[in-house]
């Protein structure tokens, strides 16, 4: 017994104690690879539930790479080969017995750019119960639309007009409907790939209050180039740097105390 | 004459073309310049160049016409309002003064030949001269104009513009001549057959007794049994393309490794390249005996004609247009569309189905229009392969036949220009021009309303 090392005396102290909420996602080793291009390096990490996890870097760093292992998005492109070990929720998402499209209606994305269906803001946001056949009648369907679309803080803007087309709202409200979409089929985990980058400041605020509140129920993961967004919003933030996974942590001591020379940097804005 | 004319042209321009750029550059040396010497070339040579095709352009006609005027006159005055006798005299005087005229030229007509000749000599010799003049004129007006901080540059920049804009008139020119050329037989046409038999008369039939004495039909032209046959096989041969064309072009957008794409739009494209003709023959001597001796064995009776064949066929050869464009389409849908899609945990079909389809919605019509309109205006496949018995039926196993047929038939051979059966092809042609831009129209409609924003 005495040669075992306790937990806490090799890792810091804020990294000792256990998530809240325990542990949603746990990846080990993940590589990736595009063809030739190797883009990830035996990435680690693990995502506590129902919190926010930043992942930053410089461009190209994989940070987004990674984000789409998580829901298997790496599968819809023919070149790319992941490796490695992912587990949500104790379940490997690589295993034979895996549906793919299950762990997506699990998993949620939100893209950088906004990208909601040529279709009205009403079937925008049924299209995941619908194909899931997650609602049994029209007014369970209605029901589902409302609370996520409410959920997404978009509800009083578009209430009255339900059926015009969710490509004639403004940036900030695509973005927010592509939001109230993905939590429409109640997925457990939310990926938001740089969901802020195209919107104006007044967009971004209301984005990252709604993160604020979704947290109390889901776990995202967010991708940002925005140091400032990653401080406000995350409770965690890991750094990525040409493929390798520098550092993670609680936000906070990312920002104030970094245990690495390239983090230091980064935040710091010496490079990237 | 044109091509001496045009050599000469060729040579000046490209001669005012240097000088005019030596001497900007000479001027260059001294003063810096608004636009670049090859602007002040071009000036130059656009200054000989535009004036010296004016001149033929004017010239040559108005030439002719006087030669040809004067030449009937010498030949006999009164010859100017007989347009028949007209002709044939002019074709006389022309092969005379070419040395080509076979027997013995009357007095008049070798005196009419020389006046032809000797002005025909005097109009080459005037329009050379005068190009010369324009020439030199164009060089003085250039040079007077050309300074150091003369805005060459802008005046080429104008002078194509110009010259686009002339390139775009021509083709608008063109289709309103046609279709006034078109719309004009038809009137006459409507001189001779009421517009009211013509649309809704049941019976096609354009045969006339061409003398009195002659018996025979006296010729019926009500088009219903050729819409009917042409509506049958354009039917038909969307039925075949529109399915398999847009399954073709999902599977090559959406789902065909790019190894398979490159072997097959090439070979897709081929059929779009094959002759119709090729493709009628096929119909007509493979599929219509095919499909008569297996109708046969069913117990069906079937024309050797058929317009089931003729559909297939053209169906066929409308496949290319279907799968080419709606994959073109079809690949323009946003792949962060498809990605949204996929991460709600849709299936790839599923994403076609509710998304990249509806996206594509407009596109996909528009290429079904223009197919619709290819087989309408199709000839060569029915000719061969429908037959031309005007049948009012929609059984597809009996010979129909179309509007492109009937005009092809009724306007080869020996046709007198002034019967109404020969003018009823005018008609046709008249009423399918309307189909053809009507199904334009409507495609272009749905496009509009369909078409998404997609920055």
């Amino acid at each position: 017994m005495n040669t075992m090392v306790k937990v806490s005396d090799i890792v810091p102290a804020a990294e000792a104690h256990a998530p809240e909420h325990g542990t949603k996602v746990v990846a080990r080793d993940v590589n990736v690879y595009y063809g030739e291009k190797r883009a990830l390096f035996d990435v680690s990490l693990d995502i506590p539930a129902r919190s926010v996890m930043a992942l930053i870097g410089p461009s190209g760093c994989g940070k987004s790479t990674f984000l789409r292992c998580l829901n298997r998005m790496n599968d819809t492109i023919p070149i790319a080969r992941v490796t490695g070990r992912i587990e949500i929720d104790g379940r490997d998402i690589h295993s034979a017995d895996l549906d793919v499209v299950q762990l997506r209606a699990n998993v949620g994305m939100v893209f950088q750019k906004p990208n909601p269906f040529p279709k009205s803001i009403y079937e925008n946001v049924a299209y995941g119960p619908r194909i899931h056949g997650l609602a049994r009648s029209k007014s369970e369907l209605d029901g589902v639309v409302e609370s996520s679309l409410r959920r997404a803080g978009l509800w009083e803007e578009v209430k009255d007009r339900l059926g015009d087309s969710g490509t004639g709202l403004s940036g900030g409200q695509q973005q927010r409907l592509c939001i109230a979409r993905a939590i429409a089929v109640s997925p457990e985990v939310i990926l938001m790939d740089e969901p802020c980058s195209a919107l104006d400041p007044i967009a971004t605020a209301k984005i990252e209050e709604l993160m604020d509140e979704l947290r109390e129920n889901y776990t995202i993961v967010i991708v940002t180039h925005s140091m400032q967004q990653a401080a406000r919003v995350s409770q965690r933030t890991a750094f990525f740097h040409l493929g390798i996974l520098v550092e993670t942590g609680p936000t906070e001591k990312i920002f104030t105390n970094p245990s690495d020379k390239k983090t230091q940097d980064y935040i710091t804005g010496r490079f990237g | 004459m044109g091509l001496l004319y045009f050599s000469g042209v060729a040579v000046l321009v490209v001669v005012g073309f240097l000088f005019g750029r030596s001497r900007a550059a000479l001027a260059e040396r001294t003063e810096p310049l608004h636009s670049r010497p090859n602007y002040h070339g071009a000036f130059v040579a656009l200054s000989i160049l535009i004036p010296m095709v004016l001149l033929f352009a004017i010239g040559v006609p108005i030439a002719n016409h006087v030669t040809e005027t004067e030449a009937l006159n010498a030949y006999d005055p009164q010859i100017a309002g007989d347009q028949l006798r007209r002709g044939a005299v002019l074709r006389d005087i022309v092969a005379l003064a070419n040395e080509r005229y076979a027997g013995q030229p009357s007095e008049a007509l070798r005196r009419a030949a020389d006046t032809y000749a000797s002005l025909r000599a005097w109009s080459i010799y005037l329009i050379i001269c005068g190009g010369i003049v324009f020439a030199l004129l164009g060089i003085a007006f250039s040079l007077r104009t050309l300074s150091a901080r003369f805005r060459a540059r802008n005046r080429v920049e104008a002078v194509v513009k110009w010259t686009l804009f002339a390139a775009a008139c021509v083709a608008v020119l063109t289709t309103i001549g046609i279709v006034a050329s078109v719309v004009f037989e038809t009137i006459r046409f409507f001189d001779r057959v009421s517009p009211i038999d013509f649309l809704f008369g049941l019976h096609w039939s354009p045969q006339t007794a061409i003398r009195a004495d002659q018996g025979g039909s006296s010729g019926s032209f009500g088009i219903v049994p050729l819409v009917t046959g042409t509506l049958l096989i354009t039917v038909i041969a969307m039925l075949i393309a529109g399915p398999i064309g847009l399954f073709a072009a999902i599977y090559m957008a959406e789902y065909a490794t790019p190894r398979f794409r490159n072997f097959a739009k090439p070979v897709l494209e081929i059929l779009a390249g094959i002759p119709t003709v090729v493709l009628g023959f096929f119909a007509a001597l493979t599929l219509a005996p095919l499909i008569r001796a297996s109708g046969e064995a069913l117990g069906l009776n079937v024309a050797s004609e058929s317009a089931l064949a003729a559909g297939i066929v053209m169906g066929m050869m409308i496949i290319p247009f279907v799968s080419s464009l709606s994959d073109d389409v079809i690949n323009a849908v946003p792949q962060s569309l498809r990605d949204g899609s996929y991460a709600m945990g849709a299936t790839k079909s599923e994403t076609i189905k509710k998304v990249v389809l509806p996206a594509a919605f407009g596109g996909i019509v528009s290429a079904f229009m223009l197919a619709i309109s290819r087989a309408v205006g199709e000839t060569m496949i029915v000719v061969m392969a429908a037959g031309l018995a005007g049948n009012l039926t929609f059984n597809p196993l009996e010979a129909v036949t179309t509007f492109t047929v009937q005009i092809k038939t009724i306007l080869v051979g020996d046709q007198e220009f002034d019967s109404a059966k020969t003018l009823s092809a005018f008609a046709l042609g008249f009423v399918l021009f309307f189909f053809t831009l009507t199904l334009n129209v409507i495609a272009l409609q749905i496009v509009k309303r369909y078409r998404e924003q997609y920055d």
